[in-house]
C-alpha cells in the first residue's frame, strides 16, 4: 500500500489558496492548511473596529476556508521574525510599502520549516503566473521557489502546468493533467473552477490580504518610522495605524483621533499608554497623542479633537486631557477650522 | 482535567485564536479552558477553530466589553 502524502497550503483566506488546496485533496492528498499572522493582515475584524462596518460577516476567512475544506488550519505568529521582512526587503518595495515578494519568499520558508518538522510531503499555494506584479510573475516565481529553499516541493496548482514538473508530479503523488494553467490577471477560470467545487461565499480582497498594499497605510507607517528616526515597530503600533485619524501639526507628536464609536471603543484600551483627550462640554470623539508633546502641543491637540466633536461650530470647546497616571485637566479652546489644518498634517 | 483562564482582552483577531491555540496545545483531552476577550470577532473565530480542530465549545458569554468562551480540549 502506498505512503499517503501529506501537504501543507498556504490559506491566506482568498479564494486562489482555497482552490488550490481544494485541488489537491481532490487527488487524495491529506492536506492541512497554513496561515501565517504578520500583523499586517486584513481581516474582517479590524474593519469591524468600525462601527459602520458592523454589517460585514466578522469572521476570519482563513479559518473560514479551512471549514469549507474540512482541514485542520494551522495559525502561525510570526510579527516578529517578519520585521526583518518589512524593514529590509531583498527586493525591495512594491507600489506602496509591501514587500510581496520577499514576504511570499518568507512564509514558504517558513512551510518549508513547518513540513519539516511536522513529517510532511509538501507546500501547495495559491499563486497564479501573472496574478499580481510583484510576487506572482513567470520569472519571480522560481525564485521564491530557490531562495525560500522549498525548490520542486513547492507546486502551484492553479498554474502548475505553465510551470516546470514538480517533485510531487514527478513522483506520481498528484496527476499533473488534472491540475491547471491558469495565468494572468482574469478572474474568470478561479470563478468557474470555485462554482465547479460548489464555493459561492468566497473572500475577494481588491488590494490582496494585506494591509501594506494600502497607500494609506502604508503612508502611516512612514510616517511612524520617519516621527522615530530609525525603521522599528511592535504589534501595538501595527493596531493603531489601522484605526482612526492620524494628525502630526509637529514631528515631535501625532494626533490619534476616533472616528466612530467602535475606534473609540478601541483607543479606550489604551489610555494608560497616551495622554488621551475629549471633549468635556459637546459630544466628541476619544483622541490620543503620541509622542513627546509640550503643553502648547497639547493645546493644538485638544483644538484638533474639538473639531471633530459637535461643537465644531462653537467658539469655545471645553476639553478633557487625560495624562497616563489618569490625572485630568480641563482646557478651554476654539474648535480648529477645517481651513486652519494643512493638508501636509493630514497623514 | 484541568481548568485554565487565558486572558487574551485587547488583542484582535487572529491573536485571540492564536493564543488559544497555543494553550490547547499544553493542555489534555478533557480539560477546561476559558478565554477573556474584548475583539468581538471571537464569537465567531474561537467555535470556528474549535470545529475544525476537533475541540468543544461549552459555553459563550459576552456583555458590552467582554466576550468569553469556555471550550473543553478534544
Amino acid at each position: 500500500m502506498s505512503k499517503q502524502r501529506k501537504a501543507v497550503a498556504l490559506i491566506s483566506g482568498g479564494l486562489d489558496s482555497l482552490l488550490a488546496a481544494k485541488t489537491i485533496i481532490e487527488q487524495g492528498i491529506h492536506v492541512e492548511g497554513i496561515n501565517f499572522f504578520t500583523g499586517f493582515c486584513v481581516e474582517g475584524h479590524t474593519h469591524a473596529i468600525r462601527k459602520k462596518d458592523k454589517a460585514t460577516p466578522k469572521r476570519n476567512n482563513a479559518l473560514w476556508s479551512a471549514e469549507q475544506l474540512g482541514i485542520k488550519l494551522h495559525i502561525v505568529d510570526v510579527i516578529d521574525e517578519y520585521k526583518d521582512v518589512l524593514i529590509n526587503p531583498k527586493y525591495g518595495y512594491g507600489a506602496n510599502m509591501n514587500p510581496c515578494l520577499d514576504c511570499k519568499i518568507f512564509m514558504v520558508h517558513k512551510a518549508k520549516e513547518w513540513i519539516k518538522e511536522n513529517d510532511f510531503d509538501f507546500i501547495i499555494t495559491g499563486e497564479v503566473i501573472g496574478q499580481r506584479p510583484m510576487s506572482q510573475r513567470k520569472d519571480t516565481m522560481p525564485v521564491i521557489a530557490n531562495e525560500s529553499g522549498a525548490e520542486d516541493l513547492l507546486l502551484r496548482p492553479l498554474c502548475a502546468q505553465n510551470l516546470p514538473m514538480t517533485l510531487p508530479e514527478r513522483e506520481g503523488w498528484v496527476d499533473r493533467e488534472k491540475l491547471h494553467d491558469f495565468s494572468g490577471r482574469t478572474r474568470k477560470p478561479q470563478l468557474a473552477l470555485a462554482a465547479q467545487f460548489g464555493f459561492n461565499d468566497f473572500a475577494q480582497p481588491a488590494g490582496g490580504c494585506c494591509f501594506l498594499t494600502d497607500k494609506s497605510y502604508s503612508d502611516k507607517l512612514v510616517d511612524l518610522w520617519t516621527s522615530r528616526g530609525r525603521k522599528e515597530y511592535d504589534l501595538d503600533d501595527v493596531m493603531l495605524l489601522k484605526v482612526g485619524r492620524h494628525i502630526r501639526p509637529k514631528s515631535n507628536f501625532k494626533v490619534i483621533i476616533a472616528r466612530e464609536e467602535g475606534e473609540a471603543r478601541f483607543l479606550q484600551g489604551y489610555k494608560k499608554e497616551f495622554i488621551n483627550m475629549n471633549c468635556a462640554s459637546h459630544k466628541g470623539p476619544l483622541a490620543m497623542v503620541d509622542g513627546e508633546p509640550s503643553e502648547a502641543d497639547l493645546l493644538v491637540a485638544a483644538q484638533l479633537t474639538a473639531r471633530y466633536g459637535q461643537g465644531r461650530e462653537a467658539e469655545f470647546v471645553d476639553v478633557t486631557i487625560r495624562e497616563k497616571d489618569g490625572t485630568e485637566k480641563v482646557v478651554t479652546v476654539t474648535p480648529m477650522k477645517a481651513d486652519e489644518i494643512p493638508l501636509q498634517w493630514m497623514i | 482535567m484541568s481548568k485554565e483562564v487565558l486572558n487574551a482582552k485587547r488583542l484582535l483577531c487572529p491573536l485571540p485564536v492564536i493564543r488559544t491555540q497555543d494553550k490547547v496545545k499544553t493542555m489534555t483531552t478533557g480539560d477546561i479552558l476559558q478565554v477573556v476577550c474584548t475583539d468581538p470577532g471571537v464569537m465567531q473565530d474561537i467555535p470556528a477553530w474549535c470545529r475544525i480542530n476537533g475541540h468543544k465549545v461549552i459555553e459563550m458569554v459576552s456583555d458590552d466589553m467582554e466576550y468569553i468562551i469556555v471550550l473543553e480540549v478534544g
